[in-house]
């Protein structure tokens, strides 16, 4: 095994040594306590105070476990929330773009539907809340994938089944496909997973930046596609409704 | 705004309990723009809840302000402006001042329970259900006009002088457009009215018997309109210079503007809302049903010189707010959206009812000796089976009301449509379908009550022709089909009705 990483392991001494009731220690305590230098320790601890791991009081200057450090053990996006949150974005996708609206997320090796809004027309429709999608075919599969690296490794090792004669199932060539989806900020299913149909999907963000959902809309090739690309004005609709479920969700826009 | 609207369009007032709000609404009936601002909520005693009604009329000229400037459009592009509003919250202003006289008294407020009490006599609480549909309760606008002027000092002789005017909070917000002490009208809607206890269900007029009997001079009352018509034009004041003009062409009381903007047009169709309570209301159309099974009989809505329509409406106290109970005094979830999440984890209710009489059990029972209880208690019963037991309260509750409804009026519930923040919720909504045996319906647009008081508007000033235009312009967003085998739907509706039975009679009166 590799030689452990120094600053790590004195950075890890302390934040066992804060942790464990209300405790707030001086500089010169925790140095001396793990027999640091004074300056080597000022550093270690001001890095965990950038990440929000560590807190300074203002007025004694003691340290103390930052709220970051309590958050990181339950900061999981509930996936009903993320429908909540999207519900009136996802409406108005629909409204405007005329064709079926998606949420995805996550689930096991592809993507489980979380939200459906129908086509407004009135034509019937079922409900698809609940469904799975496969990652390596589907927009709200690839966008998943592009973004979220633990989708990606389940999109390597899941089995990459050709749906129809569009489908990608080579490794390398999804590759590029994911780095080019990740340059323009959104993901393109044409006739990839079901003959006929088209999709676009965009990437869903929580407050650290971390995707943790895809939005997509959904509809008959002829319509979301004009000339074998997919219609701009779709693609910036969608795009505007990724951008405002992620303010919902406490994403700054960059 | 993903995409370019084109004018012109209606503005809506909502009136509400917590905030006012202004949204835009555009020819297809989708959202142009919103403000809103919320207003203090006064308890001065427990059980007592007031409004000061000069900052409700200052953040209502607020919020249409900021929503004209969010849909960056001026006052030749509004057509009309419509208001819906709070129900019997009730209020007096001097009408040479333009001042409100008191606080206005919110619906919720139950300082007249007891003069509600003295009113019914031997008779009752049914006393007057005849004439105005409803039973003698504090909600009502009625005795709370009698509390002020039998309660404030002078106001009794200042009313008596024909000094003050009286309204439910579209009164006020119609009279200050329209003009306020320079020429304001006075006017008042028929479902506004409808919940006085003071108005002629049959002929949509005052009661001077019962306005007597409960000590309610009839100058203080506004002219009873339809919901549907021009009142009067914006003139003078702050919206003056920005809206001078525009017709004031709709009221409504806020669940009548919502089963208006559901488009619930046709004898049998039926909303329900689902916020921290429920409120349900079936079109009966222009049958006036008197309910036998505690329901409340209504004006839905009138258009103009039409014939009224009415509805039958039940009310179920406690869901989405059973639910903040679990996250805020149980802690069992950490957000409301949770409990899908904790209830998702088991198959069933584990044996598990919860029937949340938190106050007494509403329509159809009407007991206020009920308390909440979860019934059908083991040891296998687990925090997840408690949260299903939850959501499903909310369905059996709306299946009772339905029940009554078909009872009451012979007509089947076909579908029911439903809004309001519980619509996110996927399991409640399939379940709801599953118990009522009926498709259960959301809307692509969620402000159903804006959007009723826009569509009322716009049909007065003829931005729209018909109801028919506005049933075109309703999307389906999502529907959930009932797929439950009708055995296990008998058996656990009994076991519901037997948890209900374990609620009465706990509290001792």
């Amino acid at each position: 095994m590799a030689k452990n990483i120094q600053s790590l392991e004195r950075a890890a001494a302390m934040l066992r040594l804060l942790a464990g009731g209300e405790r707030r220690l001086g500089l010169s305590d925790i140095a001396s306590a793990l027999g640091l230098a004074k300056a080597t320790a000022h550093g270690i601890l001001r890095t965990l105070q950038h990440e929000g791991f560590v807190e300074q009081d203002p007025d004694s200057g003691r340290y103390q476990l930052g709220a970051e450090l309590l958050r990181l053990g339950t900061t999981y996006l509930d996936v009903h929330e993320l429908r909540a949150r999207a519900l009136v974005w996802t409406d108005d996708l629909a409204r405007s773009g005329g064709e079926a609206v998606y949420l995805g997320v996550l689930h096991l090796q592809g993507v489980l539907v979380v939200h459906h809004v129908f086509r407004p027309d009135d034509s019937r429709q079922v409900l698809e809340v609940g469904a799975m999608q496969p990652l390596h075919s589907t927009a709200l599969g690839k966008v998943l994938s592009a973004f979220d690296p633990v989708a990606h490794a389940e999109l390597v090792d899941a089995k990459r089944e050709p749906f129809t004669a569009r489908t990608v199932t080579d490794l390398d060539a999804i590759e590029r496909d994911l780095d080019l989806i990740r340059a323009q900020g959104y993901a393109t299913d044409a006739e990839e997973t079901w003959e006929g149909v088209a999709a676009l999907a965009a990437p869903i963000f929580d407050r650290h930046r971390m995707s943790v959902g895809a939005v997509g809309i959904t509809g008959a090739v002829e319509r979301v596609c004009r000339d074998g690309e997919p219609r701009p004005e779709l693609i910036a609709a969608l795009r505007d409704t990724a951008r405002s479920v992620s303010r919902d969700l406490g994403a700054k826009p960059f | 705004m993903t995409d370019t609207h084109t004018g012109p369009f209606i503005a809506a007032i909502d009136q509400g309990t917590t905030s006012s709000r202004c949204i835009v609404f555009d020819k297809d009936g989708r959202i142009v723009a919103v403000d809103q601002k919320e207003h203090a909520q006064i308890f001065p005693k427990p059980g007592w809840v007031e409004h000061d009604a000069s900052e409700i009329w200052r953040n209502v000229q607020e919020v249409v302000a900021g929503a004209m400037v969010k849909a960056g459009i001026g006052r030749e592009d509004i057509l009309a402006i419509g208001i819906t509003n709070q129900r019997e919250t009730t209020m007096l202003w001097d009408k040479h001042t333009g001042k409100p006289v008191h606080n206005a008294i919110v619906w919720q407020d139950t300082r007249t329970d007891m003069l509600c009490k003295q009113l019914g006599g031997d008779v009752g609480q049914d006393r007057w259900r005849r004439e105005t549909g409803l039973p003698l309760a504090a909600y009502f606008a009625g005795p709370k006009i009698a509390w002020l002027l039998d309660n404030v000092e002078g106001l009794r002789a200042r009313a008596e002088a024909g000094d003050l005017l009286f309204g439910t909070m579209d009164s006020w917000v119609i009279w200050n457009l329209t003009g306020g002490v320079n020429g304001g009208v006075h006017v008042t809607d028929v479902t506004n009215a409808s919940r006085t206890l003071l108005m002629n269900l049959e002929d949509l007029s005052w009661n001077e018997d019962i306005a007597a009997e409960m000590g309610v001079p009839l100058q203080v009352l506004p002219e009873i309109r339809s919901s549907s018509e021009v009142y009067g034009t914006v003139t003078g004041g702050s919206l003056g210079s920005l809206l001078a003009g525009v017709p004031v062409a709709s009221a409504l009381g806020d669940q009548q503007a919502a089963l208006f903007g559901q488009t619930c047009f046709s004898v049998g169709e039926a909303k329900s809302t689902y916020g921290t309570g429920t409120f349900m209301l079936m079109n009966t159309g222009e049958k006036l049903i008197h309910s036998e099974s505690g329901l409340l009989t209504t004006v839905g809505y009138r258009i103009g010189e039409q014939d009224p329509v009415y509805a039958l409406e039940g009310s179920i106290a406690v869901t989405g707010s059973l639910v903040q109970w679990m996250r805020d005094q149980m802690g069992l979830i950490s957000t409301a959206a949770e409990i899908e999440t904790l209830a998702l984890t088991v198959e069933d209710n584990g044996g598990a009812y919860f029937v949340p009489a938190f106050s007494g059990l509403f329509a159809p029972y009407w007991r206020s000796d009920a308390r909440g209880v979860i019934a059908g208690l083991t040891r296998y019963v687990t925090k997840a089976h408690i949260a299903r037991a939850v959501l499903e309260a909310t369905a059996w509750q709306t299946r009772e009301i339905t029940d009554a409804m078909t009872k009451d009026s012979g007509v089947e519930l076909s579908a029911l449509k439903v809004d309001g923040g519980m619509t996110s919720n996927n399991l409640l909504m399939q379940f709801l379908a599953d118990v009522l045996d009926a498709p259960v319906v959301r809307p692509m647009v969620a402000e159903t009550t804006c959007l009723g008081a826009a569509y009322a508007a716009g049909i007065a000033v003829g931005f729209w022709d018909s109801v028919e235009d506005l049933r075109a312009n309703w999307r389906r967003a999502a529907e959930w089909t009932p797929d439950m085998d009708p055995a296990v739907r008998d058996r656990e509706y009994k076991h519901w009705l037997k948890a209900v039975e374990r609620t009465m009679g706990w509290q001792d009166e």
